[in-house]
This record gives structure tokens, C-alpha cells and sequence, in this order.
């Protein structure tokens, strides 16, 4: 049995939100309310709401477990999301691990 | 390059003050996602799986210095500090804000950039050969019929709401570069017997979920009828194109289902009927966009440069990066660099802002200020004097990106995919950076040889897995990543889409099984000039499925 989040991207920056206890939007995946499917159709109205109060960008459900008291998606597309970025390190950071691996060749 | 005119600059100044309003408009929440979508669609910004994302357009792939340092500029202040190029020839960010958009776009107008058309169902940024007016098996430079299209087609009021997004490329050679045949209009340009400028035209190639090979339907256009045919060509999609299922909505369906005959002859009557109206082009006009492109005065012939046969005895990395990634040049003494965002291990395609700035410091102060975007991912210095080659191998060996493996196993093409990517099923970043490590010994990837391997994360094939001559396709498969393989797809002038060779490999499994094709290769060619597409059309499929499944 998963139990569910809903998510969304914050409209002014795109970010990954997920909706909170309090009604509100967290970039966090912690903070994430854990929605029991009896309140799931309250909780993607509000969300609704919210997507047409421009505050969010499309909110949708999707499934998640409760490890360790943190929830986690099931689908890798959620987890990724919910990890803020790619699974890859970019740019300078990108860079620096090539060069940080190589240096380990060589010794 | 071509300069903007002063229509040009105002018409590019108002479009920025009209998105900014729209955004202002967005955000004050007097717009709705609905409302907005189109509109920041028009002007290149996405929102995907972790932010929106500006495709910023590079025209036929071309730059100048200032150009690239305004890249990284974007890079630095609105961006995480890099930038992605495609397989179209442009950029994209990654992670701006949708309140900074309309002021990056400023900066980026300042100097003759924009994002309109890299989006929407309209016509597209056109491509051209990476190598077009230095190439020295070119009849003659491409891009100033990419411009004069460019110019048609931007803001056609017929041709903006299409039935589906519209791509064109244009390459000068017989040696297709620009990938012409998996495009909806492909421009080949040549000369006919009396020595006059035309095109062999195909249309109705492209990749996505239904991969098709272009069908030629002209032989010789000539070069004053460039615009009114492909307006013609246009009419016949925009009348007749699906617009009833977005999966067949593009050419490449008219054109399979009407038949390349029937929708020739189409093309041909309306042809006849505007041919010879207000876009028939006149001479002096393309003389005068041509001139825009032309070499720079100082770009004259050299003799051989002595030093560099010296530097290529004494550093063998260096003669191995001359040898992969040179290309001949027309003017003697001179070639074209290619500048691998490749490094081993790294994800294809993407450069710091300091790696665009240096880039942008070598064009200007070594390669007559010219810089290229390739559709394989990689930067280009269009005219680099030999004599010049060490200079600036030593400068981009400092920054990572002297990588000797252009054209070889690891310069491998692969989409966002599911890093970045709203609409991918399997990650692609990471199966490249897996294949580019367990190929990263130089000396294996040289006996290789020619070799490309292209991975596209979904269906819609931004990877151009179908022309890899090992392409490689994710797809999820009860909720993990899935990867098939298909063989023998080309993106020449002898263009193939490949064949799956059989049922999909685990994230486990991909490197290894890009390994067994590769060894069966190097175990069953006929001499080691016999390259990877050619050993596979000599074989077939048999071999390669055998040392996979064992299924003999």
C-alpha cells in the first residue's frame, strides 16, 4: 500500500514544490504531507486552487513510501524530481569530479 | 556572419518587450498556465522536469566572440554557470527563473540573438553543415540560403500555427553533414551541368516515434526559386498535414501516406502558380546576403607549417587530436577545429561558462572570430591556420576540452533525458558518460575508428538514436530503466534508420552489450579501414544478435 504526495513546479522559478501540512509548498521533500487516499481528493483540490491562484504549475499525485519517516517516490521520474536535480553533477562541480577521478588514476 | 539590419533589431527589441509583459503578466497571475503556455513556447522557454529551460537560437549553428561570451554571460547570472548545445545547433539553460527570462533575452538581443521559433509548430531554427563555407568539399557555403529561409520563415503569418514544428537543413557537399535526409525539408546545395547554383530538395525525413528516410522530390531547384518552392512545399503540409492526431501530424506522414509522387506533383502545381510572384529571389539579394558570409580578407593560403609537423612527431596526444579533430579546409595551409564537449566521462554536449568564454578568446584572437555549433554536440573553429594548431591545443587541453574523439566510439550524441527532461522514460546522461569510460582508452577508440553511438531517453528521438550506427533508445519497463539497442542507422548522405537488433538490456547491462557489438565488430571486420556501419551492412544483423543472446 503507497501512500501519496502531490507535486508541482513553483511558478516563479520552476522549482519542484511539494505540498505541505499546512497547505503551503515546499521546495523540501520531507516536508511533504503524506496523504491518505480518503483526503486525496480534498487535498488535489486545494492544490487545483493553488495552480489557479498562480502560486504552482500543474500539481499532480503521485505515489510514495514512508521510509524512516521520509517519504519517497516509487517512480525513478519522481525521485529525480524530488532530488532537486539531475542524478548527474554539472557544470564547474562536473568538472572538478572528472578532474578529482583522474587525479586518483594517476596516484 | 550576417548583421542585423535595423528591421531586425527592432522587430527582435519588440518581441523581448512583448514577453516581458507576458511574464509580468504570468506572474502578477493575470495570465493562466493555459494562457501563458503558447506564448512562452513562441519564445523558447519550456518548463520541465526541474525548471524552465530557455533554447536559445543559434542560426545554422553560427557565433561570433561575442556571441559565446554573452552565453556564458547568461550562463553566470541566470543560470547555474553552463549550458547545454543540441542536436539542433542551439542552446539551452537549464535552470533560469521565468522573472529573469525577459532580461536575459535583452542581453542576448544586444548582441543579435533571441529564442523565437525554437519552439512551438512553427518553422525552426534552420541547420546547416558544421563546416559550411570552410569546408573543402563544399560547391559552395550553405548558410546564406539557412539566413534567407530564416528570414521567410520567421513570423510567417501562413505558416506559425502549423500542424506540427517543421524542421530544415541545408548542407553545400556531397558529404551530407547536416543530416538533410531525416529532416522535413533537406537542402542539398550543388551545381548542375552549366555550373549554375540550385538544390536537390527532399522532404518528409525525420525521427521521433515514426522514423523515415526523406523522399527526394527534385532534383535541381534553382537557387532563385529556393523560397517560392518551399513555400509551395509549405501550403501543400499546412493544408493536408494531420492535425487530428499530434503523432501524424508531421510531413513525414503526408508524405507516407499520400505518397511522394502524389504530393510532388501537389508541390509542383502550387509551385507553377506562385513561382514566379514577389518570392522569386533576385539575384542581387542573394549576392548581397552572401556577402555577409564571406571568408575575411585575411583568411589567404600558407605555406605548410613546418613547426607542426615537428610538434605532431614530439606529442603523440597532440598529433592524435590533429589527426581526429581537423578537418580540411579549402583555403591551403588552414583547416577546421573540432572542439569535443566530449571529455571521457562527461555529459555530451554541455560547457561551462569558462569554457564558452575561452572558446570565445581563441575564435578572436586565433580563428578569425567564428565559432560553429555542431549537431553532434560539439563546438567548432571554422578557420584555424595550421600554424596556429598547437596555440590552442594547449590552451583547450588546460580547460578539458582537447579531447582527441571527434567521430570516434565515445563523441557520443545523447539527450537530456530523464535528468532534466519532462518527457523522458530512462536517463541518457549516464548510460554515455558509462560507455565514454569503458572507452576511454584512446589507443582502443582509435582502432575502433569511426563510430557513433547516439542515445535518446524517449520515443521522440532528440538523441537521433535511429541514425546511430549503434543507437541506443530508453524506455521504462515496469518502472525501471530499459535500453534497446538498433543497429546500422545513418545520418548521411547514404542515411539508414537502424534496426533493433532484439529485446532491451538493464542499466547493468547497456555497457556491456555496447562492448560485445563493438568486440564482434573488431573480431569480423575485413581490415581496420572497414568501419563499424560498413562491417554491419557487409553482415547484418546475424553476428551481432548471435554474441548478444546467443540465439544462433
Amino acid at each position: 500500500m503507497t501512500d501519496k504526495l502531490i507535486t508541482a513546479n513553483h511558478l516563479g522559478d520552476g522549482l519542484v514544490v511539494f505540498l505541505t501540512a499546512e497547505g503551503g509548498w515546499s521546495y523540501q521533500l520531507a516536508d511533504a504531507r503524506v496523504i491518505p487516499d480518503a483526503e486525496l481528493e480534498d487535498a488535489l483540490r486545494h492544490a487545483k486552487a493553488q495552480h489557479e491562484a498562480q502560486i504552482v504549475v500543474d500539481p499532480y499525485e503521485i505515489e510514495a513510501t514512508v521510509e524512516a519517516g521520509v517519504p519517497v517516490p516509487v517512480r525513478l521520474r519522481e525521485k529525480i524530481r524530488a532530488a532537486g536535480g539531475p542524478t548527474v553533477t554539472y557544470g564547474v562541480a562536473e568538472i572538478a569530479e572528472r578532474a578529482a577521478l583522474r587525479s586518483m588514476q594517476v596516484e | 556572419m550576417y548583421r542585423y539590419d535595423e528591421f531586425d533589431h527592432e522587430f527582435v527589441t519588440a518581441r523581448v518587450a512583448q514577453f516581458r509583459d507576458q511574464v509580468g503578466r504570468r506572474v502578477s497571475g493575470e495570465l493562466t498556465e493555459d494562457q501563458f503556455k503558447p506564448l512562452r513556447l513562441m519564445n523558447g522557454v519550456y518548463l520541465q522536469l526541474h525548471a524552465y529551460m530557455l533554447r536559445v537560437a543559434v542560426p545554422y549553428g553560427t557565433l561570433n566572440s561575442a556571441q559565446m561570451r554573452m552565453l556564458a554571460h547568461v550562463a553566470r547570472k541566470y543560470d547555474r554557470g553552463y549550458g547545454h548545445f543540441t542536436t539542433r545547433q542551439n542552446i539551452q539553460f537549464n535552470w533560469p527563473k521565468l522573472s529573469e527570462i525577459p532580461d536575459a533575452l535583452a542581453e542576448l538581443a544586444s548582441v543579435e540573438m533571441h529564442a523565437i521559433q525554437t519552439s512551438g509548430n512553427c518553422i525552426r531554427n534552420v541547420t546547416a553543415d558544421h563546416f559550411a563555407g570552410a569546408a573543402e568539399d563544399e560547391v559552395a557555403d550553405p548558410r546564406p540560403y539557412a539566413e534567407i529561409l530564416r528570414q521567410w520563415s520567421s513570423l510567417h503569418p501562413e505558416f506559425v500555427f502549423l500542424p506540427r514544428k517543421f524542421k530544415v537543413a541545408v548542407t553545400g557537399a556531397e558529404r551530407d553533414r547536416a543530416a538533410i535526409q531525416v529532416h522535413d525539408i533537406g537542402l542539398h546545395l550543388k551545381k548542375d551541368a552549366a555550373g549554375r547554383l540550385g538544390f536537390a530538395v527532399y522532404i518528409g525525413g525525420g525521427q521521433g516515434r515514426t522514423p523515415m528516410i526523406a523522399k527526394k522530390i527534385r532534383d535541381f531547384l534553382p537557387e532563385e526559386d529556393l523560397l517560392s518552392y518551399s513555400e509551395a512545399i509549405l501550403r501543400v503540409y499546412n493544408l493536408n498535414g494531420r492535425r487530428d492526431n499530434k503523432y501524424k501530424a508531421r510531413i513525414k506522414i503526408l508524405v507516407h501516406e499520400t505518397g511522394a509522387d502524389e504530393i510532388s506533383r501537389q508541390v509542383e502545381e502550387e509551385w507553377e502558380r506562385i513561382r514566379h510572384g514577389a518570392l522569386k529571389l533576385p539575384q542581387g539579394e542573394v549576392e548581397r546576403i552572401r556577402e555577409y558570409f564571406a571568408a575575411p580578407d585575411t583568411l589567404q593560403p600558407l605555406p605548410p607549417s613546418p613547426a607542426l609537423a615537428v610538434e605532431r612527431a614530439k606529442d603523440p596526444e597532440f598529433d592524435a587530436w590533429v589527426q581526429r579533430n581537423t578537418h580540411p579546409h579549402r583555403v591551403p595551409g588552414h583547416v577546421s577545429v573540432t572542439i569535443s564537449l566530449k571529455p571521457i566521462g562527461g555529459t555530451p554536449g554541455d560547457a561551462t561558462a569558462e569554457q564558452m568564454d575561452l572558446v570565445a578568446d581563441l575564435a578572436e584572437r586565433l580563428a578569425f572570430d567564428e565559432i560553429r555549433v555542431s549537431h553532434e554536440q560539439n563546438l567548432i573553429l571554422p578557420h584555424v591556420a595550421k600554424s596556429d594548431l598547437r596555440a590552442i591545443y594547449d590552451e583547450l587541453l588546460v580547460s578539458g576540452l582537447a579531447t582527441a574523439n571527434a567521430g570516434l566510439v565515445t563523441d557520443i550524441i545523447a539527450c537530456p533525458g530523464l535528468d532534466y527532461c519532462a518527457l523522458a522514460n530512462a536517463r541518457s546522461i549516464p548510460v554515455a558518460q558509462r560507455i565514454s569510460q569503458r572507452f576511454g582508452d584512446i589507443a582502443r577508440q582509435r582502432d575502433i575508428g569511426d563510430l557513433k553511438i547516439k542515445i535518446s531517453g524517449c520515443i521522440n528521438a532528440c538523441g537521433h538514436h535511429h541514425v546511430g550506427h549503434i543507437g541506443i533508445l530508453g524506455v521504462e519497463k515496469k518502472g525501471e530503466e530499459f535500453y534497446q539497442i538498433s543497429l546500422g542507422g545513418s545520418g548521411d548522405e547514404n542515411s539508414s534508420i537502424g534496426e533493433i537488433i532484439g529485446r532491451g538490456f538493464s542499466t547493468d547491462e547497456i555497457v556491456d552489450a555496447v562492448e560485445t557489438l563493438v568486440d564482434t565488430y573488431i573480431s569480423r571486420r575485413e581490415t581496420p579501414d572497414e568501419t563499424f556501419l560498413a562491417a554491419y551492412r557487409r553482415l547484418g544483423q546475424a553476428p551481432f544478435k548471435e554474441a548478444l543472446y546467443g540465439t544462433a
